[in-house]
């Protein structure tokens, strides 16, 4: 695969000899900054259940080559410990000349939320309390006639059986907006637009000020509440550091573009559960994907054109 | 060796300090006690925040801030407004008001800190606040203006303290503060001072995804909003210590004050009145947050309790302000004020806050006010911030009068 990050590429947990060595090395020295002049603090952070390690990480853009290694090295033992499975941690970088747009038919829409429920198995949200990242909402056809007023739509649509007489279903997620509101007001620089588009957050890096959710003009960023619920059994092991990767309480999070399976060409998991196809995916740099085919052939539109994000996320009536 | 001296004379400053708070009569340990018990309570409140997560307030991703942001908004306002004061008192040369100005800078010392804890309590990891901070952090500066914000606030913060302190260990050495220095130093206080809340309106403001806060009224709203809330707190206290302390207050300066608040009101008033007008004249999608405001949508109403209190108290205000027969009035006076502070408390902490964030970025009406815990973290803040207040003035106090004072000092 290329990347235009070098930094980045193919950075992987199997690079194991070099990451153990950097690991001890960079774990010496956060502890001499950390604690230095106080004896014995190793004892007691570890007497207290505290990370010493996890608490003085670099902001993944800051993160040399070993650093990373060791930090992928260090989250796979530790996921593989606590829910007792094999888990594959990965930096899996961005590729050459890919920018990834997304394409959703709101006139094959049913609102099944399949893709919802899919989303959550694949991107280790917490359940129960459930954490989503696609809300779809319900609306009167006769009231997106009028043009699409979000006020209208009633996201806790309950029927037995979908699509409802007479209702359009809109589902929304992050739109992965060239100009990113979300991005730019973060103070710390925890989450920022990934060269091949998808605007990522370092989970570990965010403090949870939520101004990000209250710049996101779509809703789409989510804040851990209270401590995720995530059971083992649930989890999927298949991680990416900055994509599908656990989270913990008071950090924002939000969908990635399925990161962990896009950058090594597989589809987002809620276009895959899509039981009417109503959802493409592609690179929009590519003449020939299926999103490029989509802008060129049906009428796409994008949500809130007027703020001027410039989503990445095409609606068309196909 | 002058430092060496410098840091004596600094140390028995401290010590004598100590010596003061440590001393006094009844109605002031039972104060103290007060403030120490809601103070008690709050880091309770804050534990059990703690211990669970933000789920113990009653902030969720519809209405993402709430209380503590509305507190934090108010309190730069409380900060800032101590420039109402410096304005006269230097610029003017105007005696009556510069003996209270010290006040005013030790309320914006008291209120900062309370603008930071704040901010400190609202995030949801504040173990890594030091990710903000300039080479151990990444601060996303100049992009974010949060981070501006941090910034100002902090310069604001040791400019006052700085001006403060010095103004009173020189009283304590028995010497006047040195004017070279002093001088230019308030001087950059009084940018600062509208820099604060500037800032922290464009915090706001910038987020063109909240129609209701994109617009370019917010800055001038939070502005005369601030001259509203702070010199009527600032008269209060005045009252209070004219009562219970030995600090020389006139009256000429407080009627001055009182007069200034009419004229901050009728401005408030105006900028809200335009606001209003915009959204119920000509209603668009946009709309829907005013009315959310004033009337409430889907049945939602408490907010618009909120804001037409508001309103009536701070038209109420207005008028005992503008008339001199109300106004000179001491006890009418103080009513004012009380009216004043708490109607833009509420428009400022809950007004322009909530319908900003309601309905929510998809439609959806999430009716907020804050959880009981919320309120108890908060009272814990505004106790804090009034032991500090407290404790400053008293020092403060001790010095001006004399009654403190370095031994073998002239004077």
């Amino acid at each position: 695969m290329g990347t235009s990050d070098e930094k980045k590429n193919g950075v992987s947990s199997q690079d194991e000899a070099q990451g153990k060595s950097s690991r001890r090395s960079f774990l010496k020295a956060a502890v001499t900054v950390g604690a230095g002049a106080v004896a014995g603090a190793p004892a007691v952070a570890s007497a207290m259940d505290f990370d010493i390690e996890a608490f003085f990480q670099k902001n993944f853009r800051e993160l040399s080559d070993d650093e990373l290694s060791a930090l992928l090295v260090r989250l796979e033992r530790d996921y593989t410990e606590k829910y007792d499975k094999q888990v594959d941690v990965k930096a899996t970088g961005p590729m050459d000349g890919v920018l990834f747009g997304y394409g959703l038919d709101i006139s094959r829409c049913t609102g099944c939320r399949e893709c919802v429920y899919a989303c959550m198995e694949e991107n280790n949200q917490s359940r129960d309390p459930d954490m989503q990242w696609i809300r779809v909402l319900e609306f009167e056809r006769d009231a997106v006639t009028r043009g699409i007023n979000l006020e209208d739509g009633n996201p806790y649509y309950e029927h037995e059986t979908v699509p409802a007489e007479d209702k359009v279903y809109i589902p929304i997620s992050c739109q992965h907006c060239e100009d990113s509101p979300c991005s730019k007001v973060c103070p710390t620089g925890a989450t920022w637009q990934e060269p091949d588009g998808i605007v990522v957050i370092d989970y570990d890096w965010c403090i949870g000020c939520r101004y990000c959710m209250a710049a996101c003009p779509y809703g789409a960023r989510h804040f851990n509440w209270l401590e995720p619920n995530l059971p083992a059994e649930d989890v999927n092991p298949d991680m990416h550091v900055i994509g599908n990767k656990p989270r913990k309480r008071g950090v924002v999070e939000k969908c990635t573009f399925c990161i962990q399976r896009t950058r090594e060409g597989r589809y987002p998991a809620c276009l895959e559960a899509c039981p009417v196809g109503a959802r493409k995916f592609g690179n929009l740099l590519d003449p020939d994907s299926e999103i490029r085919y989509v802008m060129k052939h049906k009428r796409t539109f994008v949500l809130k054109s007027e703020l001027g994000t410039k989503p990445k996320f095409f609606y068309f009536y196909g | 060796m002058k430092y060496a001296k410098l840091f004596i004379h600094f140390f028995h400053f401290v010590r004598g300090s100590l010596r003061v708070v440590t001393r006094g009569d009844a109605a002031y340990f039972s104060w103290m006690a007060l403030l120490g018990v809601i103070i008690a309570i709050g880091a309770y409140a804050y534990g059990n925040q703690m211990m669970n997560g933000l789920v113990t307030t009653n902030m969720r991703d519809q209405v993402s801030w709430g209380f503590y942001i509305g507190n934090f908004a108010f309190l730069v306002g409380i900060a800032a407004a101590a420039v109402v004061l410096v304005v006269p008192a230097y610029v003017y040369d105007w005696g009556p008001i510069r003996d209270v100005v010290l006040i005013g800078e030790l309320l914006s010392v008291a209120a900062i800190i309370m603008c930071m804890l704040f901010v400190t309590v609202d995030v949801g990891r504040p173990e890594f606040l030091w990710h903000l901070m300039p080479i151990v952090g990444t601060p996303n500066f100049p992009h974010s203006l949060l981070t501006w914000d941090i910034l100002v606030l902090n310069i604001y913060f040791l400019i006052n303290w700085f001006v403060v302190t010095h103004i009173l260990f020189m009283a304590f050495t028995g010497r006047h503060y040195n004017t070279k220095l002093v001088l230019p130093i308030i001087f950059l206080s009084i940018p600062f001072a509208i820099g604060i809340h500037t800032v922290t309106a464009f915090l706001f403001m910038s987020v063109p995804s909240r129609a209701f806060w994109h617009t370019a009224i917010l800055a001038p709203r939070f502005i005369a909003g601030a001259f509203c809330s702070g010199p009527a707190l600032i008269l209060l206290i005045f009252m209070v210590l004219r009562r219970v302390g030995k600090m020389p207050i006139s009256s000429v300066a407080i009627q001055k004050v009182g007069e200034l608040l009419a004229y901050a009101m009728a401005a408030n008033l105006f900028l809200v009145g335009s606001e209003a007008f915009i959204d119920f004249y000509a209603e668009t999608q946009h709309s829907i947050h005013a009315q959310f405001q004033w009337f409430g949508i889907h049945g939602q109403a408490s907010i618009a309790v909120f804001t037409w209190t508001a309103l009536v108290l701070n038209i109420l205000a207005f008028f005992i302000f503008i008339m001199p027969v109300l106004r000179t009035n001491q006890v009418i006076l103080a009513v004012g004020c009380v009216f004043s502070f708490c109607g833009v408390f509420i428009e400022k902490g809950m007004g322009l806050l909530l319908p900003g964030l309601t309905p929510d970025a998809l439609g959806e009406v999430y009716s907020y006010l804050p959880s009981s815990n919320e309120v108890m973290v908060g009272a814990g803040i505004w106790a804090v911030g009034a032991l500090l207040f407290t404790l400053m003035v008293k020092v403060a106090q001790a010095i001006t009068t004399g009654e403190l004072r370095e031994e073998g000092s002239s004077a």
